[in-house]
């Protein structure tokens, strides 16, 4: 289970850190989606990897649940869901106004012009 | 347990949605309301930093749950102050937001900035690295709605800029604060302090890689070379006031590295020893470096303020990394007078936006109320750039003196000095053409010119300048103040027994577990 659930967020991150250096807001969204979730997984995992095992005190039981990761990494998704959301409207809203979706700011001809 | 320590993140978060729900369609009434909200929180900054001033550690449980298990709230020294410095701030930048008319270009400019306060407050009070993180990402959902107040094309694109490049720092905290849960199962910072030292010196990869990180994040947050490239479009392009709100924002990262890695990661731990020295250093010297060579390289006062504030960060950056009670003291003086001075220069950058057609360094005809406006823009410029006699030029020293004991003290004195000359060299040709030069261009039609800034603004500009005077003033005092705080942050002993020895409602405190 550690190797699948390693490869997995290796997997993620390597698919998300591609897909935040190609420049266009779109890809750059969905790459940061997917970091979100690589990060969420790694974050699940920081407890530890066991199956079936109560996340409170009881008699008897040996082995626990880390249930404060589960609990962080709540927090952290929804976070990321809203941070998603803002970067979504922002992403269209930029794109919309200037018809172009690309991130770098455009090349400036001269002082004064090329922004504002 | 006294509830006041709590206060300066509760009345933000009070009055915002107060704000919003209530009073959306009343601009006046929002006014009133933000006024009186910023100047309650120094009032309460004021009590907490006096209460702190003694040396105490004053903690507060969230929920009566004891340390390590609950979240808590913890003012020392030096949160207390920087908490004093962002109200401070706040209410002369907020001054500026209305007397410029800058909250009525887009709509809740009031509420945003009280999340904003609630965020930066709430970041520098948290006893917990997860908190932090939490509060950190207030305190940026907050200012991305600031960054693009009152809209505009390119607004919007560095808007995208800056939270494309947040929400990556944010998932790398994540990813940090993972790698130090999984190896010690803490993330509450006084716990962290003694569970590092028990990290087993043979399997060290984790905690090493957590440090690391963490660092990286921090360096985000404080636009460190070569994580800066965030900083120059979101700075030149957000709103005048907006901007100068910002200038604490970099010091949050400042005062998150000042923070874990003299309480978490001590400099004399053998796991990360040689982190700072080997690379903080080098990389803050570069910052300075660049940073005022932008100033030099900028077509526009906009973007020149902002590598100024790239190389102001670089300056503490040094003062931090040398890591002797000096060294933090002198960052400490530092950052209050950086901050003082780029919120100035981005005010006065924006009273000049705001009475000419460009902000580019090119000649035009002169602004509506020059004279003052140059006047503040030649006193904000000499604190920027280190001149004597304003406060600049006392930090300069403090982090020169630091430096002596410093191995790389040949290349530290060489970078400030020689980037402090570019710096003044930039500021002075970027005056002399903006105000100066100006003189000789025919002005435009009476008719034709553009109403002079309300004086409202020039009270903002003004009261921030005065302040500046005023810590050149006590910088005896000041720099006495910021000692005893660098003493404490070296001797963590206070701060981990409060932390840890306060019981809460089921009695128990963390030796019991």
């Amino acid at each position: 289970m550690e190797f699948l659930v390693a490869s997995a967020i290796g997997i993620l991150t390597a698919a998300g850190l591609y897909l935040v250096m190609r420049l266009r807001t779109f890809p750059i969204i969905l790459g940061v989606s997917l970091l979100t979730y690589a990060v969420n997984v790694f974050f699940f995992s920081a407890g530890h990897l066991t199956i079936g095992s109560p996340p409170v005190l009881r008699e008897g039981v040996e082995i626990y649940a880390d249930p404060l990761p589960q609990a962080l990494v709540l927090t952290a998704i929804v976070i990321a869901f809203g941070m998603t959301a803002v970067i979504v409207m922002l992403g269209l809203g930029a794109y919309l106004g200037s018809d172009d979706d690309h991130v770098n700011d455009p090349v400036e001809t001269d002082a004064g012009e090329g922004s504002k | 347990m006294t509830h006041w320590i709590i206060a300066p993140v509760i009345l933000p978060a009070l009055l915002a949605p107060f704000i919003v729900l209530a009073a959306r369609f009343h601009m006046g009434i929002q006014r009133v309301f933000s006024v009186a909200g910023v100047i309650g929180l120094i009032g309460i900054a004021a009590g907490l930093a006096w209460q702190a001033s003694d040396g105490t550690v004053t903690i507060y449980q969230l929920g009566d749950w004891a340390a390590p298990f609950g979240i808590v709230i913890v003012g020392d020294r030096l949160s207390t102050m920087m908490v004093l410095l962002t109200s401070l701030l706040a209410l002369f930048v907020l001054l500026y937001a209305i007397g410029s008319g800058w909250d009525e270009r887009g709509r809740h400019f009031h509420a945003l900035f009280q999340f904003q306060l609630m965020g930066i407050c709430g970041a520098f009070l948290t006893g917990d690295l997860f908190n932090l993180f939490v509060f950190f990402e207030i305190m940026l959902i907050a200012s991305y709605g600031l960054m693009i107040h009152s809209g505009g094309n390119v607004r919007l694109r560095a808007g995208v800029q800056y939270v494309l490049y947040n929400l990556l720092g944010s998932t790398l905290f994540l990813f940090a604060l993972g790698a130090i849960y999984a190896e010690t199962g803490t993330l509450n910072m006084a716990d962290l302090a003694l569970r590092v030292q028990l990290v087993d010196p043979d399997a060290t990869a984790g905690i090493r890689l957590a440090a690391v990180l963490l660092l990286l994040v921090f360096a985000i947050k404080s636009a460190l070379i070569p994580l800066h490239f965030w900083l120059p479009s979101t700075y030149a392009e957000a709103p005048g006031p907006v901007a100068a709100l910002f200038a604490i924002m970099t010091k949050v990262g400042a005062y998150a590295i000042i923070r874990v890695y003299t309480l978490v990661f001590p400099p004399d731990l053998e796991v990360t020893g040689g982190l700072q020295s080997d690379w903080l250093l080098p990389v803050a010297l570069v910052s300075l470096a660049i940073g005022m060579l932008g100033i030099l390289a900028a077509r526009k006062l906009d973007r020149l303020v902002a590598f100024g504030v790239i190389g102001s960060m670089g300056m503490v950056m040094v003062a931090i990394s040398l890591f002797t009670p000096a060294g933090i003291a002198a960052a400490l003086y530092y950052i209050v007078h950086s901050t003082f001075a780029a919120a100035a220069l981005f005010l006065i950058a924006d009273l000049v936006r705001s009475s000419r057609a460009h902000l580019g360094l090119t000649l035009e005809p002169p602004v509506p109320g020059a004279a003052l406006t140059a006047g503040l823009f030649f006193v904000a410029a000499i604190a920027m750039t280190g001149l004597p006699p304003l406060s600049g030029f006392i930090g300069k020293l403090l982090v020169l003196e630091a430096a002596f004991a410093s191995p790389l003290m040949v290349w530290t004195f060489a970078t400030i000095l020689i980037a402090s000359l570019f710096g003044i060299v930039g500021f002075a040709r970027a005056g002399s053409v903006v105000f100066w030069k100006a003189q000789s261009v025919k002005p435009p039609a009476e008719s034709m010119l553009p109403a002079r800034p309300a004086a409202l603004s020039y009270v903002a500009v003004g009261g921030l300048i005065t302040l500046l005077v005023g810590y050149t003033a006590f910088a005896g005092q000041a720099h006495a103040y910021m000692v005893e705080m660098s003493t404490q942050l070296f001797d963590p002993v206070d701060y981990v027994t409060t932390v840890l020895g306060t019981t809460g409602k089921l009695g128990l405190g963390a030796e019991e577990y």
